[in-house]
């Protein structure tokens, strides 16, 4: 397809790319990108669109937790579908559930993946492994472009019908049937699926392109054991997308085909069995939560390091802690499932798998602290997050050790300490470190530097924030209160209102976030190549700030004694 | 006449905010799990308040302090010239094989709890109780009795299986005064029309299952220390014995649909005495008649 444009600008004659910014311009530049730094910038910007929906959805949620009663949903509800009196009550308390869904499916397939897979991945994996892009350009683009599709499919959903005379899928981000199935029998689950499996592919995709790119075009004298700990846990990670999500997709079509064409997987009076999808569902879903987490791990190694000005301690020990992470993490995922009725044989071995992975987790804890140790730190914006990421995952994992144990997560299953614990690993734990590698990156990616005050204003406003709205949660699931409920026993009240206002303190941090990107734009501070020093030491720091749209046309070549 | 006297002295029903130690609800501003009237909640809470709440707020504190370390000695002002060092072996080895074993010692009495949980009693088999790092010093006797809660959208039956007699538990709603229209002295959103009836220090069989046709719940009452999934097409199982009498309260525990924070479940244990009296006049007449037969719930 020739671009006029470029042919007419450079005399109309054609040359190789290769040593000329020839790009394409206007809309068709990004249409038609093929370019790994362009595609990941418009994930990131995609999930940042996707992250303030999602948080509006919650802001809702907390919104109407604040008290005990239904203060809010039923006067939505009302104002949306046009209902009113007790059928806004029914609508209104589904419309609840159908926010709850909406919340966790936005930030899983929207936020986190496409920030640390779609964002990070793509533009720094090649870089930091010499690549002049991705092995496969063109499913980059692919992968990129069916994310926005599969965004509008699951928005979609929500305004056709769902259970008899309401709208919108509101069986949890876990589907289960027969909730998912005969629950809610009008087209939105239908949507909700489509838009799951398009979702799926694009990842799919995107790891095909990730696992090619880092085995087949690493530069000359950068072996495996001297990769970037990042690319590292981009390449696990890819390889869990790669395993689990088909898994997923095998679920969501026989919820189809139960739905659509008369199967009977899932229907007991069929021959079928509902806890068959959840064995299914949790053997994605569990790596799945290790797909969010990883790239995380791999940004707060380089963060870390950085602003320590000391090489990560324990390279090797990090990575094969993150391949056992990724490993282990396929065969744990029925401590999701420990109050369905399963024998104790079968409980016993998921609770001992599962403790199994705190050793390799510590592993890494440790061993970030001990690179910061005999360092000469500096607090910079990037390395509040990582510092603030270390200790708050710590706190999320040690629920995760109380959960997996099945005797006491006898108590605690669908309550809010499980919403608690994995709050305090995905919003305190992944989000940190995406923030945290934005804040790093940013000068890199945007060739211009945010305001540093204001940035770290977003992390204290930020990190005060969360803490108040998940640390009370714990107390709220020990003393009983069930999630996914729009409304609770008068007993709950006062733990649910300090978690709201955590919300709203929250939310101002967000909008000093989205201000941070209105005042660097509008200053256009330009950034160095290397802001932050001799710590950086991966390849991306030697390019320019932003690096030229086409690098490492001649290969870097990575000398014997470079250590990681 | 003995019913009369109890229901004029004020407090002395059978209303569970006074003279019932363990609430069987939360109590607002409550950080903790719920007090417990089974050995398998005597068991959970021994479990998480000691081993495992120690060992998490012992690591968390340790992070912090290890953090706040460094962050004090090794920022750029206390210490210019970073060092080299990437390894130590001695350490990498203490921080793998110390988490290993800090998680076999959890361990142990983690799997006894479980099996205790899963273990109906057979009248000889010993259960751990508080004592969780026992070989078992609480006996329980053999169910006396099994009931069947079946999952519904959006309310529980009861099934008293041994008698073939059903139940039917709904909500109560709440009035305009925001407590239950009836009962007003109970919680709102916890309290039900018709609890399922129970005697004290007896076994019970539970088996919960769904309707058929309908979609998955989850039984649990908190102070029993019970927590199991409502399938439709299975049939689960599990077990309490409770020692104390009082109303001791739960709610649906998987996400059924609109309703699902509205369909709790209300456990009355009574007396042996007060049960055997019941049950017979359920045989004979129908629930309202068992019920006349208790004192009345406010």
């Amino acid at each position: 397809m020739a671009d006029t444009h470029a042919l007419q600008a450079h005399g109309g004659h054609a040359h190789a790319e290769a040593h000329e910014p020839g790009h394409i311009t206007g809309w068709r530049r990004y249409v038609y990108s093929t370019n790994h730094k362009d595609i990941g910038i418009m994930y990131l910007v995609f999930s940042i669109i996707a992250g303030v929906i999602g948080a509006l959805l919650s802001g809702a949620m907390r919104l109407e937790l604040m008290e005990p009663g239904i203060q809010y949903f039923h006067g939505l509800a009302a104002m949306v579908y046009g209902l009113d009196g007790d059928s806004a009550l029914d609508a209104g308390k589904h419309m609840y559930n159908v926010f709850t869904t909406a919340h966790a499916l936005i930030m899983v397939f929207f936020v986190v993946m496409p920030a640390t897979m779609g964002g990070f991945a793509n533009y720094f994996a090649p870089l930091m492994i010499g690549a002049p892009d991705t092995a496969f350009p063109r499913i980059n683009n692919i992968a990129f472009w069916l994310l926005p599709f599969a965004f509008a499919l699951l928005i979609l959903s929500l305004f056709f019908e769902g259970p008899a005379g309401a709208s919108g899928f509101g069986g949890g981000w876990t589907v289960y049937p027969p909730l998912s199935t005969s629950g809610h029998p009008g087209p939105a689950m239908d949507f909700a699926i489509l838009s799951l499996h398009i979702a799926g592919i694009s990842s799919i995709l995107g790891s095909i392109n990730l696992i090619t790119t880092i085995f087949n075009m690493r530069a000359p004298g950068m072996t495996l054991h001297k990769m970037p700990l990042f690319a590292w846990s981009v390449l696990v990670t890819a390889f869990l997308l790669l395993l689990s999500l088909p898994v997923l997709a095998g679920a969501i079509t026989m919820l189809l085909t139960d739905r659509n064409f008369g199967t009977k997987f899932f229907v007991p009076e069929g021959g079928g069995d509902p806890i068959l999808f959840q064995h299914l569902f949790w053997f994605f879903g569990h790596p799945e939560v290790y797909i969010m987490i990883l790239p995380g791990f791999g940004m707060i190694s380089h963060i870390i390091s950085t602003f320590s000005r000391k090489p990560i301690f324990g390279y090797l020990a990090m990575v094969y802690a993150m391949v056992a992470i990724g490993g282990v993490g396929f065969i744990v995922w029925a401590h999701h499932m420990y109050t369905v009725g399963m024998s104790l044989d079968v409980q016993r071995y998921f609770v001992a798998a599962t403790m199994v992975i705190a050793v390799p987790t510590g592993v890494k804890v440790f061993s970030w602290i001990a690179t910061m140790w005999g360092g000469s730190i500096t607090f910079r914006t990037p390395m509040l997050w990582a510092i603030g990421f270390i200790f708050l995952f710590t706190v999320g994992g040690v629920t995760g050790v109380v959960l997996a144990n099945a005797g006491a997560d006898r108590a605690l299953h669908d309550t809010y300490y499980v919403v608690a614990h994995f709050h305090y690993v995905l919003s305190l734990g992944a989000v940190f470190s995406i923030f945290a590698g934005w804040y790093y990156w940013y000068p890199k990616m945007f060739g211009i530097m945010y305001n540093e005050k204001l940035a770290n204003a977003h992390f204290w406003i930020t990190f005060v924030g969360v803490n108040l709205i998940f640390f009370p949660q714990h107390f709220l699931g020990l003393a009983g209160m069930p999630r996914r409920y729009i409304d609770y026993p008068d007993a709950y009240a006062l733990w649910n209102m300090v978690s709201s206002i955590g919300y709203y303190i929250t939310f101002v941090g967000l909008l000093v976030f989205l201000y941070t990107l209105f005042e660097a734009a509008r200053k256009k501070r330009p950034a160095a190549a290397n802001p932050w020093g001799e710590g950086a030491t991966t390849l991306e720091w030697t390019l320019s700030s932003p690096p030229p749209f086409h690098q490492f046309s001649t290969l870097p070549r990575i000398s014997s004694d470079a250590n990681h | 006449m003995g019913t009369l006297a109890l229901a004029l002295l004020p407090g002395a029903a059978l209303a569970q905010e006074a003279g019932q130690e363990v609430p069987g609800h939360s109590i607002p501003g409550e950080i903790g799990l719920q007090p417990s009237v089974t050995p398998i909640m005597d068991s959970i809470r021994a479990f998480h308040d000691g081993p495992l709440l120690i060992t998490i707020v012992a690591i968390v504190l340790l992070v912090l302090a290890l953090l706040i370390v460094v962050m004090v000695r090794f920022n750029a002002k206390s210490n210019p010239t970073p060092s080299k060092t990437t390894h130590n072996t001695l350490i990498e080895v203490v921080w793998t094989v110390v988490p290993i074993l800090i998680l076999v010692i959890i361990a142990i009495p983690s799997f006894s709890v479980l099996t205790d949980q899963l273990t109906v009693p057979d009248g000889e088999r010993k259960y751990l109780g508080s004592n969780i790092f026992s070989f078992g010093e609480v006996e329980v006797p053999a169910p006396e009795l099994t009931v069947k809660a079946i999952g519904q959208q959006w309310y529980w039956d009861y099934e008293y299986v041994d008698d073939g007699l059903m139940l039917t538990s709904y909500i109560l709603p709440t009035g305009d005064d925001g407590k239950p229209v009836g009962k007003p002295n109970q919680p709102r959103l916890l309290a039900v029309d018709y609890e399922l009836v129970v005697p004290v220090d007896t076994t019970v069989r539970l088996q919960v299952t769904a309707d058929p046709t309908g979609v998955i719940h989850a039984f649990a009452v908190p102070s029993f220390g019970v927590k199991i999934d409502a399938v439709p097409g299975k049939l689960n199982e599990t077990w309490f014995n409770a020692r104390k009498e009082g109303i001791y309260y739960g709610q649906c525990s998987e996400l059924c649909g609109k309703d699902h924070a509205f369909m709790p479940i209300a456990v009355r244990v009574v007396s042996k005495e007060q049960y055997a009296t019941w049950i017979e006049a359920f045989r004979e007449g129908d629930i309202d008649a068992a019920n006349a037969t208790l004192p009345p719930l406010t």
